[in-house]
């Protein structure tokens, strides 16, 4: 009997980069997300290398001129010109909520670890306490404690801690239910059954399959510390010095810049919010498809 | 309903309002900051009393708020004082009490919230079972898109845009207040009319921002529904689509609504004192503020203990409530 060798098919498989962009494609609200990040990204980092710092801070330009070929945005009553109060304020929202963003999904991720691996006692206390904080309003306590500080050591570090501090019950929970269903998992048991150690099955069984969450609740970790530092700004509880987005809306606010008419005051910070919250929230949602393989479409 | 449940649920009501005033007990002991001296300080540089008497004005008040007794004493009279819902006297404006200026200003808090609320949960729900609804005409469908996009909008930051849109450019609404300056509050109608005008844009900030979490949950829950067998025996039987939608598709997606409600209580009340500063409404938002800006301590901490207070208990409340919407529900 004579055989036949079929034409053997060479298989090419697509580059990484070139999935990624595939992905990208499909992915619409992650594509417009960091198309809109990336945007805010150049106009900080070009503004921070054109403008001079010392612009942002009052008494530094000519009072109250509407949007011009010098000043684009205007500048403020109190002599900050308000591109440059832009470029640091988004600067310093940006490094508030990732380092809140970084520290609360490190705490959450670390607590739900031990809460769903461990079990036990460890697990019901871990979880009580999640419970029993989660009914507090916690932009209120944050109030207290911004006002509890004296005003003049508050920095935009102390705004990140205050934030944080009672910020890592969501990622808390999240992570532990997802650990405590991949536990159950085959994969785990297989792992298990061939020896390996319990430092092995955390680093190398379960933190790789968990990263699009930790992923995830990173950046709802960053959306809500930027929306809670922006809050307590608005309502001056902020490093009042500092051309934070929320602290201009309150200085407009305070001046009643609307009643005098100097309207590019208070828009020009909060469209920028829009820009940033908005870019942030496609990206969470983007995110959430990338985690949840079920809501992911195939088209 | 087991009288063991309704234990546990007090017993972590309280366990909830023990933890909150625990925090706002210590977090203001932990500071640097004595309000008390800063308030007086602050009173002496503009001329009201000699320097001399500072030290003397501070001591007596110290001991009239018994600061002056060790910490345990002081913890302990300041959680029974809690549980009076004794919150303290204003510093700022003496002699009033924080509750009382809760009261005061609780009525057009609760009016604004509670109506922005209904109105966004009616319409967010709605839109969002709509837009789920595959029967449901196309344009009806794509209603419920803008107002997710939305959602990555804050309020106050919507309130500035309003503000912005229609108040400064059209001129259509007043730039802020509770009604016209000049007025005095009464009960004719044309105050009545003057100071609805007056929340329009602050309840429109509210609704516009929290519309879209509504719809996107609700659609969420309409798909899953769609699929369910008792939707496909309810088309068998013969029944209208406004029938089904009503009784068989509404009625089983509200519930997880509902309870979604409960969790969204913090953030209401967060946005609504934000909306209500930046307009200058006279809530409990404006109390908020004037209290920070004037660095009255004893009204801050007042105000956050009885809004936890207030958003605890409400969420139990609701909780317990469950049987009447969902006679399947039984708690134990």
């Amino acid at each position: 009997m004579a055989t036949t060798a079929l034409p053997q098919q060479t298989i090419v498989l697509p580059s990484r980069t070139r999935l990624f962009f595939n992905y990208l494609r499909r992915n619409k609200s992650l594509t417009i997300g960091l198309l809109m990040l990336t945007g805010l990204v150049l106009f900080t980092v070009i503004g921070l290398f054109t403008i001079d710092p010392k612009h942002a801070y009052p008494l530094s330009v000519p009072t109250r001129r509407p949007p011009s070929l010098e000043y684009p945005f205007g500048t403020d009553f109190f002599g900050r010109d308000l591109y440059a109060a832009m470029v640091v304020g988004m600067w310093q929202t940006a490094l508030i909520g990732f380092m809140a963003g970084a520290i609360g999904t490190f705490i959450g991720t670390v607590l739900g670890f031990i809460s769903a691996y461990f079990g036990g006692w460890v697990d019901t206390t871990i979880k009580g306490i999640c419970q029993i904080l989660t009914p507090i309003p916690v932009f209120l306590i944050q109030v207290i404690i911004a006002g509890s500080l004296d005003k003049r050591y508050v920095t935009i570090f102390t705004m990140a801690l205050i934030v944080v501090l009672l910020a890592w019950m969501g990622p808390t929970l999240v992570i532990r239910a997802q650990v405590l269903s991949m536990k159950e998992r085959q994969f785990v048991a297989v792992a298990k059954l061939s020896g390996v150690s319990e430092l092995g099955i955390i680093f190398k069984e379960i933190l790789p399959n968990l990263l699009p969450f930790i992923a995830a609740s990173f950046v709802g970790q960053v959306f809500t510390a930027m929306i809670a530092s922006f809050y307590l700004a608005v309502l001056g509880l902020g490093p009042l010095r500092e051309p934070l987005l929320g602290n201009i809306i309150w200085a407009a606010q305070s001046q009643s810049a609307f009643f005098n008419g100097w309207w590019w005051w208070p828009l020009t910070p909060s469209i920028a919010i829009v820009l940033i919250l908005g870019s942030l929230a496609l990206i969470n949602m983007g995110l959430d498809e990338l985690a949840n393989p079920r809501v992911r479409r195939t088209e | 309903m087991k009288p063991a449940f309704l234990l546990k649920r007090f017993l972590f009501l309280i366990l909830v309002i023990w933890s909150a005033s625990t925090i706002t007990f210590f977090i203001p002991r932990l500071s640097p900051r004595n309000p008390i001296r800063e308030r007086f300080a602050e009173l002496a540089r503009m001329g009201g009393f000699s320097p001399q008497d500072l030290e003397a004005i501070i001591a007596s008040y110290n001991q009239r708020f018994g600061l002056d007794k060790p910490l345990y004493q002081q913890y302990f009279d300041y959680m029974s004082a809690v549980f009076r819902l004794d919150f303290g006297v204003s510093l700022n404006r003496f002699p009033k009490t924080t509750v009382e200026l809760i009261m005061e200003s609780l009525p057009w808090t609760i009016g604004l919230l509670l109506a922005t609320t209904i109105i966004a949960f009616v319409i967010g729900n709605l839109l969002g079972a709509v837009a789920a609804w595959p029967k449901a005409p196309d344009w009806l469908r794509s209603t419920a898109t803008p107002f997710v996009l939305l959602m990555g909008v804050p309020p106050v930051i919507m309130g500035v845009l309003l503000l912005f849109f229609i108040a400064f450019r059209l001129k259509l609404l007043p730039l802020g207040g509770a009604y016209s300056i000049g007025t005095v509050p009464n009960m004719s109608l044309e105050f009545i009319l003057d100071a609805a005008r007056h929340q329009i844009l602050p309840a429109l900030a509210l609704v516009l921002g929290s519309v879209g979490a509504w719809v996107l949950s609700m659609r969420g829950m309409g798909v899953t529904i769609q699929g369910e067998d008792y939707v496909t025996f309810a088309e068998h039987k013969g029944l209208g689509p406004f029938t089904i939608f009503r009784d068989y598709y509404l009625r089983n997606a509200l519930l997880p609504q509902v309870t979604g409600l409960v969790l969204a209580l913090g953030s209401v009340v967060t946005n609504g004192i934000v909306v209500e500063s930046l307009f200058g409404l006279p809530g409990v938002g404006r109390v908020l503020d004037q209290a920070i800006r004037s660095n009255d301590f004893i009204v801050i901490y007042g105000i956050v203990l009885f809004i936890t207070i207030a958003i605890a208990t409400m969420m139990v409340l609701v909780e317990l409530a469950y049987p009447l919407l969902d006679p399947r529900i039984k708690l134990d």
